[in-house]
């Protein structure tokens, strides 16, 4: 899958609280979810994201909550991927199971510029920033994750599982 | 082969003789929980799968806890989806408003977890059961769904760091400051994907409520669990309680750890995390000068009948100060009931405090005690993110009860001795 779009940057620990405000949780709607989505962190954030652009993110990303919110909200304000220094476990397991990509590289964080230009294929894990030249390589998705995005995410996996069981 | 808790846990729920840090397996899951936030994803989800019913319907749990009694028209149709689901599916725990509680207060008080079970709750401080010796963690909706289908869902087995605290602890700490002090040294993400296994001389003679309180904030140093090794306090607790049979594993002592800490608990004052991250962890003491308009007694954290017990400790006599709030939250309607009996109730509303139902309401900014811009608040709750309570320029303090309550009367973050 290749993506290409502007680089948002944020710091260390960006909660889920951050990320969408449980003030917001009173919906599961993602259309709604997008319109408020890191809106504690930059209140501008929603309306100045553009379809395919990308966070980037120091450590631990996501930590907090479980809420599956925070990554539909990602998704659905039209951001590609997330590419981060590390995520917090659940987040990550989430980000998987909503099909929201993500990608660790702590050399791509630390050398990027907000609104830089990057395309990066998320099956392979490169990073190329178009604006610099430069190319990063991510960290590679473990074996079982790239199952459950090739079978189309969780759901469908687990749909296969039920129906051979049958 | 050596293996801690964790791993003998997942081993047996995995049907192998044992398994390695960084493997991956399928395992059974002995019971799984939702509540009105996460539910109604999972609902949805569990409705793609292409299957009629649960797995079990003894082992689907759902709690309506975080915006109930509903608090808004939006928060009302979220619960009324899980009602109906929960009816629909003929689920034996799903609990409503009036015989429910804080899903993880609930849960281990009402016997449906135990040690050697292994739970998943979309909900992070799922990772609270594992006081009981019980492997539990918190996922996403998605994957409540799929294992709402399957009764197994997968893990990587996680590294484990093994904290030993030794000495006594002063009168005033308990199990919110040892896991407040902990998280302030290794930081929020500290055991990023670990098992944290808390052990030693204190944990020994900690209570039970003080043990789910530790185990409740793994998952704010990004551990995959808490645990603790069940003993002769684990076993008066679910003797009689506890509903399905139960095993108590401990870890072998040539298990391996990737990191072992050792801490003296002896020197540990009260803590009190900072704004806007739990390891901002620091002694009541070197506090300052911090003013609060609120203080909130409850939550997963510490809403248990101890909890409560020492907040009348310190408010027997006392006013709440004429600047501040001091919302107090019973987990359970169980809990309640107690501190009722226990004539807690007089003396919080004697002190001039407010008593309200169980919900998980202002620990994540739902309602019940929402905070205005720049307004502060003291809680037992546990997380003090930005925005967390309610305005983005509010903030939160995490302490335990028996600060929460002293502050509440002084006005201002103090040491309990202050008001005695």
């Amino acid at each position: 899958m290749k993506l290409q779009g502007k680089a948002w940057k944020f710091g260390n620990d960006v909660d889920t609280d951050i990320i969408i405000a449980a003030r917001y949780l009173n919906s599961s709607d993602p259309a709604e979810l997008a319109r408020h989505c890191m809106e504690d962190g930059d209140p501008e954030f929603a309306s100045k994201v553009q379809p395919g652009d990308m966070i980037l993110a120091a450590k631990n990303f996501g930590c907090g909550s479980s809420r599956e919110h925070a990554p539909i909200a990602i998704k659905a304000a039209g951001v590609s991927c997330v590419v981060a220094k590390s995520f917090a476990r659940i987040f990550y397991r989430n980000a998987f199971n909503i099909g929201l990509p993500i990608l660790e590289c702590p050399e791509a964080i630390d050398e990027v510029q907000e609104g830089d230009t990057l395309a990066v294929d998320a099956a392979t894990g490169t990073i190329q920033n178009l604006t610099t030249g430069k190319e990063y390589q991510a960290v590679p998705i473990p074996d079982f994750m790239r199952q459950i995005i090739d079978a189309g995410g969780l759901i469908s996996y687990v749909k296969e599982r039920v129906n051979k069981n049958v | 082969m050596p293996m801690t808790i964790t791993e003998k846990i997942l081993a047996a729920a995995a049907g192998k003789d044992s398994v390695k840090p960084g493997e991956l397996i399928n395992a059974r899951v002995d019971l799984v929980l939702g509540n009105d936030i996460t539910a109604p994803v999972a609902i949805k989800e569990f409705q793609k799968i292409g299957v009629d019913r649960v797995w079990d319907k003894d082992r689907v749990a759902l709690v309506p806890d975080h915006f109930t009694p509903n608090k808004d028209i939006k928060s009302a149709e979220q619960a009324k989806m899980v009602r109906e689901f929960a009816h629909q599916q003929e689920l034996s725990n799903y609990f409503e408003v009036g015989r429910m509680g804080i899903e993880h207060c609930l849960l281990p008080e009402q016997g449906l977890v135990g040690p050697a079970d292994v739970i998943i709750g979309a909900d992070s401080h799922t990772c609270t059961y594992g006081a009981l010796g019980a492997f539990a963690t918190g996922v996403g909706s998605t994957d409540l769904a799929a294992a709402m289908a399957l009764g197994e869902t997968w893990f990587k087995v996680p590294e484990s760091i093994k904290f030993v605290f030794h000495g006594q602890l002063g009168k005033w700490v308990g199990g919110k400051d040892l896991i407040l002090y902990t998280i302030g040294q290794i930081g929020v993400d500290g055991a990023l994907y670990k098992a944290m296994e808390f052990s030693g001389e204190t944990i020994r003679q900690l209570s039970m409520d003080g043990r789910f309180t530790m185990c409740n904030m793994a998952i704010e140093a990004g551990g995959k669990n808490g645990i603790i090794e069940p003993d002769e306090i684990t076993r008066q607790y679910v003797e009689g309680r506890t509903k399905r049979p139960y095993t108590f594993y401990t870890s072998d002592p040539d298990a391996e750890y990737t990191q072992v800490y050792h801490f003296d608990t002896s020197k540990i004052e009260p803590q009190v995390a900072f704004p806007h991250l739990p390891e901002n962890a620091r002694p009541v003491s070197q506090a300052g000068q911090v003013e609060i308009d609120q203080a909130v007694i409850g939550s997963c954290t510490n809403g248990r009948i101890e909890d409560l017990r020492l907040a009348a400790e310190i408010l027997k006599g006392n006013k709440v100060n004429q600047r501040v709030r001091l919302i107090v939250i019973p987990g359970t309607q169980e809990i309640y009931r107690q501190a009722m009996r226990e004539g807690l109730f007089e003396i919080f509303l004697d002190a001039g405090a407010v008593v309200s139902t169980p919900t998980c309401g202002p620990c994540l900014g739902g309602h019940m005690g929402i905070l205005a811009k720049g307004e502060r608040c003291i809680a037992t709750t546990n997380r003090n993110f930005v925005g967390r309570m309610g305005h983005p320029e509010s903030e939160v303090y995490l302490a335990n009860p028996a600060v929460a309550a002293a502050s509440a009367v002084t006005g201002r973050i103090s040491h309990p001795e202050e008001v005695l």
